[in-house]
């Protein structure tokens, strides 16, 4: 349960705006597909405190339970409609440590939104929009007037944390505040897994994720990068050599799927993760500025529909495409990605080619030249209840591109649990947990998308967090 | 950050450097490799081990400048640092119980052929080495190679100025021929790692080779390291980057090596007119 905000029962009735959801402002089509800079501007203060004063406040505020997380967001929308955003933001960090990460990324029109009883008209507040601005407020603030959750008395406990996505970040904000002294292993050169390898600039800038982790970092958490576990320490020696009374597993799906079919090692053909990691993490949009290259493709074929196929697409486009085709087995509605994320991209430019499944990558010289596709349909509904996509007879055909860039999922990395062979995984490779995070390791927690395959920002950190208190619940015993 | 405690160059275009990296020292096992990154807005690139000190804990590794990053690389003297060393990674190479044994190192191949042969030496295997260079200038190691325990060191130079004037694969064949050698494992340029197994194929001698695919992250996440080794797609980091050599499909390595050659001719230019203080 969230805990109750005492004081919400005794603010003064008021009446709630009866203005249209405040909408976004964001920069033109034209401009934005341009540049890596970010497309939507966040709300000003005066649109903020206009979107907060349409809140109802809730005697049972349904908002809560579609947050995995949480948040009591009927607080902080009461604490903004007063312009006391301090404590708006101290509630927030109650339950999310990210809030400008997460008012960003969240699928929010499906979790708190969706829960708004405003939602049935329609005009749900914008709960991620306001999150959003509350977390931007907080890190425009100098360091010492920032929200830092306060630190518990040091337990003398040490926890080690595998990877620095957003399990592991949450994880590890919440172990500090049981007191335990924390850890955080990352293979890459910088924190933040997905959100700074994957998810491009132009939707979540970077210096906001780092100024977050930064905030963490200001609560004592420890975080060593260039460490790969599995391989400069394996998960045991964690645990003996190094000392550590715990460990939680944040290490994510990060493997990379290819469909294996013919044509698919030519040049031109990138996984997602490897083009976007290459534009993120290593800023090849500013090569030669920075070191490391890409190819900028004139015609691009993506081959996916969820999130990651849109913020491939887009990218593509910026990096100077003429053409970006999205070629899905599906049809629009049936694609994973976030409605504003297919929206953006359509304005953008990105085509859709909907109902068609590649057959092979074309090649000349070793060189991408296009790909042949089949038209497909929609039959009768599979397990997942979605109609399943069939051929149709005779229909293939070529795209024409010189580029493609396959988005088709991510697998869990056996890199880590290669070298544990008493971690219990799936029979794909998934570390599995008990409802609270424990593995079949004692000591050995996980959460993430390790555990669910790929998932959610706000779903890993909740997983994170659960976990979080399940091993100081196991530290206390082990120590006991 | 990691400090530079060792720097040499060991010819005109081959270098040494040592860092302090203590937990990867302590781990690190013959033909495995680190992945570096010199500065912010600099590229990862994986370089194998030439030596280690668990004791002392540094790890060496010898680049031939061929880029923007080793020509930064080998600018670089003790006092320096590099901000990110990142490893042990790939799997190690095979050297327990495979009785007579012969690594060709070709190259800059040399610098990896060494541990190889050290470590296969000290599990008690009869080694010979065959190392290859353009010329004379070129040729890498040759006091190391002769400190260890081989049964025999055969030098090979395309023009002669050193060892036989010939291929590797000429004195290869003939070991070979001679039956005196149950494993090969050939480390250097594509094309000779080709060429090697090739030589070794009609004699059915198991021959392992160390691809070099491009990499960025060297931990298994972004593909661009794939290769086809009995048809079947590798990732070359996590799977390698020692291969069957009679299974790997060589065109497409070479192909795929090349993809951004005219880029990083872009880079390295830009690079030389920054810092022509250093010619
Ligand atoms: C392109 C893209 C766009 C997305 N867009 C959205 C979105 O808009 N909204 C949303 O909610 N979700 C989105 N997602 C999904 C979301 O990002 C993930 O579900 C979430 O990041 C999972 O968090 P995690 O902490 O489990 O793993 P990750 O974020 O993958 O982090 C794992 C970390 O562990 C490190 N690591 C891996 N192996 C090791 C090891 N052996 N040793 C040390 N460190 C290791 C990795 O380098 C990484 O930093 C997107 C995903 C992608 C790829
Ligand atoms: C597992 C492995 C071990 C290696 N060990 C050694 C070694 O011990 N000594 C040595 O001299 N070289 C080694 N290499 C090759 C070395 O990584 C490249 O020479 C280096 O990356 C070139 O970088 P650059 O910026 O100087 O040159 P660039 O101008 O960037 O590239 C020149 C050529 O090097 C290759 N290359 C470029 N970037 C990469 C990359 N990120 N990964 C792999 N190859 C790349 C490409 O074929 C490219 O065309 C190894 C490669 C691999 C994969
Ligand atoms: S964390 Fe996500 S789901 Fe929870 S309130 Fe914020 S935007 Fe909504
Ligand atoms: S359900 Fe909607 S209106 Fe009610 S408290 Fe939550 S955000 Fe406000
Ligand atoms: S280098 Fe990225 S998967 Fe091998």
């Amino acid at each position: 349960m969230p805990p109750v905000d005492e004081t919400a029962a005794d603010r003064p009735r008021r009446k709630p705006s009866r203005a249209p959801r405040t909408p976004m402002p964001e920069r033109s089509a034209i401009e934005r597909a341009r540049d890596f800079d970010e497309v939507t501007l966040g709300y000003t203060e005066e649109m903020a405190r206009a979107e907060a004063e349409r809140c109802l406040q809730c005697k049972v505020p349904t908002c809560i339970e579609g947050c995995p997380v949480n948040i009591d967001i009927k607080s902080f929308i009461g604490h903004m409609i007063e312009g006391d955003y301090t404590n708006a933001v101290s509630v927030l960090k109650e339950r999310n440590a990210l809030p400008a990460v997460c008012g960003r990324v969240c699928p929010q029109e499906e979790q708190c939104e969706s829960r708004c009883v405003l939602a049935k008209k329609g005009e749900s507040v914008a709960i991620g929009r306001l999150e959003r601005w509350l977390g931007d407020f907080d890190l425009t603030c100098e360091l010492e007037h920032r929200c830092i959750p306060q630190v518990g008395p040091d337990s003398g406990k040490r926890v080690a944390i595998v990877g620095s996505g957003p399990a592991g970040l949450a994880c590890a904000g919440e172990l500090r505040r049981f007191g335990h002294a924390v850890t955080i292993f990352e293979s890459l050169h910088a924190t933040g897994g997905v959100l700074t390898y994957g998810i491009p600039e132009f939707r979540l800038p970077k210096h906001i994720v780092q100024a977050e982790v930064g905030l963490l970092e200001e609560m004592g958490v420890e975080i060593r990068c260039d460490m790969v576990i599995g391989a400069t320490y394996t998960l045991d020696e964690l645990m003996t050599a190094e000392g550590y009374d715990a460990v939680f597993v944040g290490n994510g799906a990060g493997l990379p799927v290819f469909m294996n079919i013919p044509g698919e090692n030519l040049n031109g053909v990138y996984s997602a993760n490897e083009f976007l990691t290459r534009v993120n993490l290593m800023r090849a949009y500013e090569f030669p500025k920075a070191d490391t290259p890409v190819m900028r493709g004139r015609k691009v074929a993506v081959v996916g529909g969820g999130n990651v196929a849109m913020d491939s697409a887009r990218t593509a486009k910026r990096l100077g495409a003429e053409e970006v085709f999205l070629v899905y087995r599906r049809t629009a509605d049936e694609m994973p990605a976030r409605k504003e994320e297919v929206h953006h991209a359509r304005e953008e430019g990105v085509e859709f080619k909907m109902l068609c499944s590649p057959e092979a990558i074309l090649g000349s010289d070793g060189w991408v030249t296009g790909m042949t596709a089949t038209r497909m349909e929609l039959g009768e509904p599979d397990a997942s209840g979605r109609r399943a996509p069939v051929c149709v007879m005779d229909s293939e055909f070529v795209i024409d591109c010189d580029t493609v860039i396959m988005a088709i999922g991510t697998r869990a990395n056996p890199l880590l649990t290669q070298t544990t062979p008493d971690l219990e995984v799936s029979n794909r490779g998934y570390v599995v947990v008990d409802e609270n995070g424990a593995t079949s390791k004692p000591g050995v927690f996980a959460g993430g998308d390790i555990v669910t395959g790929s998932a959610t920002v706000i779903l890993a950190m909740g997983a994170g967090k659960r976990a979080a208190r399940s091993i100081d619940e196991w530290l206390a015993g082990a120590a006991g | 950050m990691f400090p530079i405690v060792h720097a040499r160059q060991l010819s005109d275009s081959v270098f040494e450097l040592g860092v302090q990296a203590p937990a990867i020292a302590a781990k690190a096992k013959a033909g495995q490799f680190l992945m570096l990154r010199i500065a912010e807005g600099g590229e990862r690139i994986p370089l194998t081990f030439s030596d280690w000190s668990a004791k002392e804990g540094w790890i060496r590794f010898i680049f031939m400048r061929v880029g923007k990053t080793t020509h930064h690389l080998s600018h670089l003297c003790v006092g320096d640092s590099l901000a990110d060393v990142v490893g042990p990674l790939g799997v190690p190479t095979h050297v327990e119980g495979i009785g007579r044994a012969v690594v060709v190192g070709g190259g800059v191949g040399a610098a990896v052929a060494y541990p190889v042969a050290r470590a296969m030496c000290d599990a008690g295997a009869e080694v010979t080495v065959i190392v290859g260079a353009r010329n004379a200038d070129l040729l890498i190691l040759e006091d190391e190679f002769r400190a260890l325990p081989l049964k025999e060191l055969i030098i090979t130079t395309d023009d002669g100025s050193a060892g036989r004037k010939d291929l590797v694969t000429a004195p290869l064949k003939e070991l070979c021929e001679a039956r005196a050698v149950d494993h090969a494992m050939a480390i250097g340029p594509v094309i000779m790692m080709k060429f090697c197994a090739a030589t070794t194929r009609e004699f059915g001698v198991p021959t392992v080779v160390s691809l070099n695919p491009i990499m960025v992250d060297g931990t298994g996440m972004c593909g661009a390291c794939r290769c086809t080794v009995g048809g079947e797609t590798k990732f070359g980091c996590v799977d390698g980057p020692d291969f069957d050599g009679h299974q790997v499909d060589f065109e497409e390595l070479m192909n795929r090596q090349r993809v951004y050659n005219d880029l990083e001719r872009e880079a390295d230019a830009d690079y030389s007119r920054k810092c022509s203080c250093h010619q």
